[in-house]
């Protein structure tokens, strides 16, 4: 990952907001066609890193370089940036086309080479057709995908989404999900993505940026962040986890797929009662009570279909994590 | 059964009904039966005042008025004035309601209803206070003084209303124009303005209406250099007979129920409402 080149620079910034929320003494590296999330809950500073990417934050210290240039004092737009917000994206008194346009005609292209990118640029998002309608006649996730549309046109050299599909339905949110992944992989662009959505940062990132209060948490591979939490923190905010509080202060977390159940009891680590098994398609949900504690296990549907409520079983951890 | 009776239509249309429709009748007697009387009294050679209707009809005061020069150079005059409060109020209060909508700053909410405080008071006091400064700085008599007294009247219209219009512009619209690579001036031409040209148009209908009916300010401030409808208004009702007052009132009414007319897709109930919350 070294070997690639360096697109957007992050140094020692700092934005602080008047309640103290913010970010402080940020630094991260993105790299030319890298897509990188940043994850966390709602107020963590992740949209805040992304606005001031674009220009929207001014930030109290520290540098942004895209491209080995500085652009912390630039305007938005004169940044080579674009950005696609979560909602009202498109300018609603405009058509499509103009919508789509708009940027180009500030960059003062021909007629011709407009029409063209435009017509180019909808076949890509599949909204072929649409230039003489108004974005109230779309759907949600249509305009979604205009606004993308919109953001690729001015061929930025870091794409920048700010959840861009939260106010859509899940099943609309994963088609869009996927066809990002693909345009992004087509064209080779650099993104940054905001997303309060683990499931969505792990099927869509190259890397992820854990965030939590301003701070990053871990920075990885989707692979590393989920088998090698660094932190408690982050060990509960992606995926699902069991923990349990040692007497000494250390807390151990499994996962529930690292978890495997023996009937009756004394070989595992633990001994418990299963309460509930939830069939979840290829594989099943277990809880197994342990003297009032909950685990929860997941077993592929040949193992656990050998279970019953009730059942006295015993626990062994495939593996896990000390924290 | 007799067709008219009011016992029948009680029991027909229930008790609720009964009541609101009286309650409605009342209303619209109140409401037109004036507007009525005016329309009748317009077309009467002759009236003198117990009769119910005029002893004689006729178009007389129609050809009256309109044969005399001085009153159509006011309806001409009344145009211009209006034409040009809303302009030069525009171009005042559309930035000022744009920085209340986007900005905060200290004493925002005060500044904001400020605008209220030349509808608290008396307008005539207000008036004659700033007669006195107006004939110090020699604008009594002046097109300008006029103006600047009905750009005063329209201040409130035009921040409150635009001010809440530019409110209701989602931040990301604007920013999303900047991204594409305009500059602020840019923005707001293109996106920020078209996006509250409804709301701004409601004010400007204010504003223009509110213009082509001011009297009392024009007529201390203007008088008697310069003279619209409203004022002219005043001498006709003192000189001429009663009947010349009404073809007058509906020649006013002409252009304010045009203008109504025209921009009746921008006033709807809502968009006034919206335009007057105070955040």
């Amino acid at each position: 990952m070294g070997e690639r080149p360096v697109k957007l620079e992050i140094r020692n910034m700092t934005k602080l907001f008047k309640n103290n929320d913010g970010v402080r003494n940020v630094n991260l590296t993105v790299y030319e066609g890298e897509f990188l999330t940043l994850l966390g809950p709602s107020g963590c500073g992740k949209t805040t890193i992304l606005r001031a990417i674009g220009g929207f934050v001014d930030v109290d210290e520290g540098d942004i370089l895209i491209d080995g240039r500085s652009v912390v004092r630039l305007p938005p737009e004169k940044r080579p940036t674009a950005m696609v917000f979560q909602s009202y994206n498109l300018w609603s008194h405009m058509t499509i086309y103009d919508n789509l346009a708009f940027g180009l005609r500030i960059r003062k292209m021909p007629k011709k080479e407009i029409q063209e990118r435009t017509r180019q640029m909808l076949e890509l998002v599949k909204m072929s057709g649409v230039e003489k309608k108004y974005p109230a006649q779309l759907s949600g996730g249509q305009q979604q995908r205009v606004a993308i549309a919109r953001a690729l046109l001015l061929q930025p050299s870091v794409l920048l989404l700010d959840e861009p599909f939260s106010a859509l339905d899940a099943k609309i949110r994963m088609q869009m999900r996927e066809e990002l992944k693909r345009i992004q992989q087509d064209l080779n662009i650099t993104v940054v993505f905001v997303t309060h959505d683990q499931e969505e940062a792990m099927a869509i990132s190259d890397r992820i940026v854990v965030m939590s209060k301003g701070v990053f948490e871990q920075i990885g591979t989707p692979t590393e962040v989920y088998d090698n939490p660094a932190s408690r923190y982050v060990a509960s905010f992606i995926g699902e986890m069991n923990f349990i509080e040692e007497p000494d202060g250390k807390v151990i977390a499994v996962r529930p797929e690292a978890i495997s159940l023996v009937k009756g009891e004394g070989q595992g680590r633990l001994n418990g009662v299963i309460r509930t098994i939830m069939v979840l398609g290829h594989f099943a949900e277990i809880n197994v009570d342990v003297d009032g504690r909950n685990f929860k296990v997941f077993q592929p549907r040949h193992i656990s279909d050998t279970f019953a409520v009730n059942d006295r079983v015993s626990l062994t951890f495939d593996k896990y994590h000390v924290f | 059964m007799r067709l008219l009776s009011i016992r029948g239509f009680y029991y027909a249309v229930g008790r609720k009904k009964f009541f609101e429709f009286i309650v409605l009748s009342v209303f619209l007697l109140f409401f037109y039966l004036p507007l009525l009387h005016l329309f009748m009294l317009a077309f009467a050679d002759r009236y003198e005042a117990p009769a119910l209707f005029p002893q004689e009809w006729g178009f007389k005061w129609w050809d009256y008025v309109l044969s005399q020069d001085r009153l159509v150079s006011s309806i001409v005059m009344s145009f211009i004035i209006a034409v040009v409060t809303t302009l030069v109020s525009m171009v005042i209060c559309i930035p000022a309601a744009y920085a209340l909508a986007r900005f905060s700053f200290p004493g925002r909410r005060i500044f904001f209803f400020s605008f209220l405080l030349s509808d608290a008071f008396p307008k005539m006091g207000l008036y004659v206070a700033i007669g006195i400064i107006f004939y110090k700085l020699q604008l009594i008599g002046t097109f300008l003084g006029v103006v600047i007294i009905h750009v005063l009247n329209s201040i409130m219209f035009m921040t409150w209303i635009p001010a809440n219009a530019f409110r209701s512009i989602h931040r990301q619209q604007e920013e999303a124009a900047r991204d594409a690579g305009a500059g602020p001036f840019r923005t707001f031409l293109s996106v920020t303005f078209p996006l509250a040209l409804p709301g701004i148009i409601v004010a400007m209908l204010f504003t223009f209406l509110h213009s082509l009916e001011e009297s009392q300010g024009t007529l201390l401030v203007g008088f008697p250099q310069i003279k619209t409808m409203t004022v002219e208004m005043y001498g006709i009702i003192m000189q001429y007979a009663t009947t010349a007052g009404p073809v007058f009132s509906i020649i006013l009414m002409i252009p304010t129920l045009l203008v109504l007319f025209l921009m009746r897709r921008y006033l709807s109930p809502d968009t006034i409402a919206k335009g007057f919350k105070m955040k």
